[in-house]
């Protein structure tokens, strides 16, 4: 039954992916020429304007483009060109260590936020105020802080991807319960081993699913900061694209920032259902 | 007399007047020709200088030169003058400059024609002849640029030619000492309006128009305003001013968000080349042989590393002068072109560079001049963008446009480096210029801006 359930939705997604792009291609096709022109003239010209080519690339342009990029992924022609592999890395790196450091300081001070109610409330009102600011409007100040854009970079992804750890990790050692808890206070358990040995476990799965959504944000938020800053990264390709207006590259870095955001976000899942336990 | 005419010349005229007999004197004839001739190699252009000077000294008269040159001919009176004087050591020692105290150094641009000899001097080795090792990194934007080099991740950077004078005064930034010692290009710029303009070529029909500029502290700003406001529109009220990154022009305008823009080129062209606009006019229509982009450095690089400074100028220079050569546009289209440098189509940047273009509504046009190359950082160029961030308000309160213009723009030393190139500069760095036939004196920015009637009340 759910085999059969996995195969019919399988077979749903495929029409519904064929029926995507013929719609883009048929929607992108040429339209022949437009207007007359003076064969000097048109040689001046780009396709759009003399054989009406739409600016949108068709599903095939991308395709052909995309396997291009994918026969040599590490290709380096120096620092403003670089195989879309090599890009790809940078930005994964970046997010890597400001996630990293997120988790560093976000886990522990959500342990002790969580287990002591006076400091929970103490830092409330703070935590509140800096958890809606955009990632992109920290840019500007790190840049005039910290005077070296790729920290910069990396001081962003910290910045936005450690509220919702926080903050999960607050909710999570906070609504421990009490009974587990109170049992191993009246066995004498320390401090430190009842957080490692009865919250840890109890709140893991809240704290990965704030991980979780971190490592989604501190995701979208690279792709920005290096449009922002250039120099490398994905979000520089799709800049240094946009800049010479091809389309066709940026719909695939659009595609490829999607497959990574997913893999990304499916490791964490996978985290969260190896710590997850039935009540 | 001028350090540049060639003392082995016999020939030479050593009366008022010059060679061709069309200009006062020798060295206005000189100024009307190309002020960056290079000559077919650097050692011989450094022999020629090292020699002219030995010859000088030893013949302080020139008719006492003339003469010996007359009994024995130019190329013995050289080789009897290497006879007894090592010219060839000379010359070596003269053509090693200071060794760079820093040789890896990172030059930041925005990949727009403009910065061409920036980026040319890379893949066609200006740099590497000067003992540098330079990478230069594509920038996202003014303002990065901007930042990145006063957070020292860029040694030098292209910036448009007001640029380093706004930093420098502290307008939109920090006040931080900033210097130009060349220019990038003149010219190269260009109002692109909408297909649906194409009838509304008056620009006294413009009024309710959105039109794009790069960024505020730009000549593009500067001569948008000046073109709308000699038509008798203020650009603050009648029209709509926006600052937008070059390549999202192209797009609002193919999206019908904005009615035209100012914008360097490669991308007033890319508009044509992709259907979604035409050229108005192009901006030497206004001002012929206006400054457009400059290169510029911190104060404090240029003390702290004054023989890298001063190679990394020569290499500008160099490029400059070999840019402003017609017949190498076309290698240096392709040079640029790759997605490392500028990432355009070769058609668009050679338009451009060589001046022959469509102008997006059927007709192909030829300027040669379109966008030129000379590097001498006029002070009068830095005084007229002064007394235009007056005119619109950028600058409150007095302004001593004479001492920001020479503490800025660096032609004193420029013109040094020059003539140590065998190269010939203006003498002064003054010049008075017209903009639509409006006539600058630089002697009197003052009396200039009070003579405009539109303009920020201030």
């Amino acid at each position: 039954m759910t085999s059969s359930l996995r195969l019919r939705a399988g077979l749903v997604s495929i029409v519904l992916l064929a029926a995507l792009l013929g719609v883009w291609h048929l929607a992108t096709r040429s339209t022949g020429a437009t207007t007359t022109m003076s064969p000097e003239y048109a040689k001046l010209m780009g396709l759009t304007a003399t054989q009406g080519k739409s600016a949108m690339p068709g599903p095939l342009d991308v395709g052909a483009k995309l396997w291009e990029h994918l026969r040599r992924p590490f290709y380096d022609n120096g620092p403003n060109d670089k195989g879309l592999g090599i890009q790809l890395g940078y930005s994964i790196a970046r997010v890597g260590l400001g996630y990293l450091l997120a988790v560093l300081v976000a886990i522990p001070l959500g342990f002790m936020i969580g287990m002591s109610p006076l400091l929970s409330k103490a830092l409330d009102p703070f935590i509140q105020v800096l958890k809606p600011i955009s990632p992109l409007a920290w840019m500007p100040l790190a840049l005039y802080t910290i005077k070296d854009s790729s920290i910069s970079a990396i001081f962003v992804i910290f910045i936005c991807s450690i509220w919702p750890m926080l903050l999960n990790t607050v909710f999570g050692v906070a609504s421990v319960r009490k009974e587990w808890i109170n049992v191993a206070r009246t066995l004498e358990v320390g401090t430190v081993r009842r957080a490692f040995t009865v919250i840890l476990p109890a709140a893991a799965p809240t704290i990965l699913t704030g991980m979780r959504i971190s490592i989604g944000i501190a995701w979208l938020v690279i792709v920005a900061a290096e449009m922002l800053v250039g120099g490398t990264g994905i979000g520089y390709f799709v800049w240094n694209e946009w800049n010479n207006l091809s389309i066709t590259n940026v719909i695939i870095a659009i595609l490829l920032i999607g497959v990574v955001g997913m893999l990304l976000d499916q490791i964490l899942a996978r985290f969260t259902r190896m710590v997850t336990f039935p009540e | 007399m001028s350090t540049f005419d060639d003392p082995f010349d016999a020939d030479r005229n050593l009366g008022a007047g010059c060679v061709c007999g069309q200009h006062r004197s020798a060295r206005e004839h000189e100024q009307a020709a190309l002020r960056c001739e290079p000559v077919e190699s650097e050692e011989k252009r450094y022999e020629g200088v090292v020699a002219s000077a030995v010859m000088r000294a030893m013949f302080p008269q020139d008719v006492a030169r003339r003469a010996f040159l007359k009994s024995v001919g130019a190329s013995t009176a050289l080789a009897a003058l290497s006879q007894f004087f090592p010219l060839q050591t000379a010359t070596e020692v003269f053509a090693q400059a200071g060794t760079p105290e820093k040789k890896d150094l990172k030059v930041g641009f925005i990949p727009i024609t403009c910065a061409t000899p920036i980026i040319m001097a890379a893949p066609l080795g200006f740099y590497s002849k000067h003992g540098l090792n330079v990478d230069v990194v594509k920038t996202a934007g003014w303002a990065v640029v901007r930042d990145k080099t006063i957070n020292k991740e860029y040694d030098a950077a292209h910036m448009l030619a007001p640029m380093p004078l706004a930093i420098s005064l502290g307008l939109g930034s920090n006040p931080i000492p900033f210097a130009v010692p060349a220019i990038e290009n003149i010219n190269g710029q260009g109002i692109t309006l909408a297909m649906k303009h194409k009838d509304k070529r008056n620009p006294k029909d413009w009024k309710g128009m959105k039109f794009a500029i790069p960024f505020d502290y730009s000549m593009h700003n500067y001569l948008l305003r000046y073109y709308l406001a000699e038509h008798g529109l203020d650009p603050d009220t009648d029209v709509q001013l926006r600052s937008v990154p070059p390549p999202e022009m192209v797009a609002n305008l193919r999206a019908d968000n904005i009615d035209g823009f100012l914008a360097p080129d490669n991308i007033c062209q890319r508009a044509i080349y992709d259907g979604v606009g035409f050229m108005h006019l192009l901006s030497k229509e206004i001002w012929d042989g206006h400054p457009c982009c400059s290169f510029a450095a911190s104060r404090e690089f240029i003390t702290s590393a004054p023989n890298s400074f001063a190679a990394l100028t020569r290499a500008i220079v160099d490029a400059t002068a070999y840019a402003s050569k017609a017949e190498n546009r076309k290698q240096i289209a392709e040079a640029i072109a790759p997605a490392n440098y500028i990432n355009a189509p070769v058609t668009v940047l050679e338009q451009v560079l060589t001046g022959t273009y469509a102008d997006g509504l059927g007709g192909v046009k030829t300027d040669a001049k379109r966008v030129d190359f000379d590097p001498f950082p006029w002070q009068s160029f830095a005084v007229w963008m002064l007394t235009q961030m007056k005119r619109w308000g950028q600058i409150k309160g007095d302004v001593d446009y004479k001492a920001v213009a020479e503490q800025v723009y660096l032609a004193t030393d420029t013109k040094k480096l020059m003539t140590e190139m065998g190269l010939s500069p203006p003498a002064s760095a003054y010049k008075s210029f017209s903009v639509m036939g409006k006539n600058f004196d630089p002697a009197k920015p003052e009396d200039y801006v009070a003579s405009f009637k539109i303009r920020k009340a201030s």
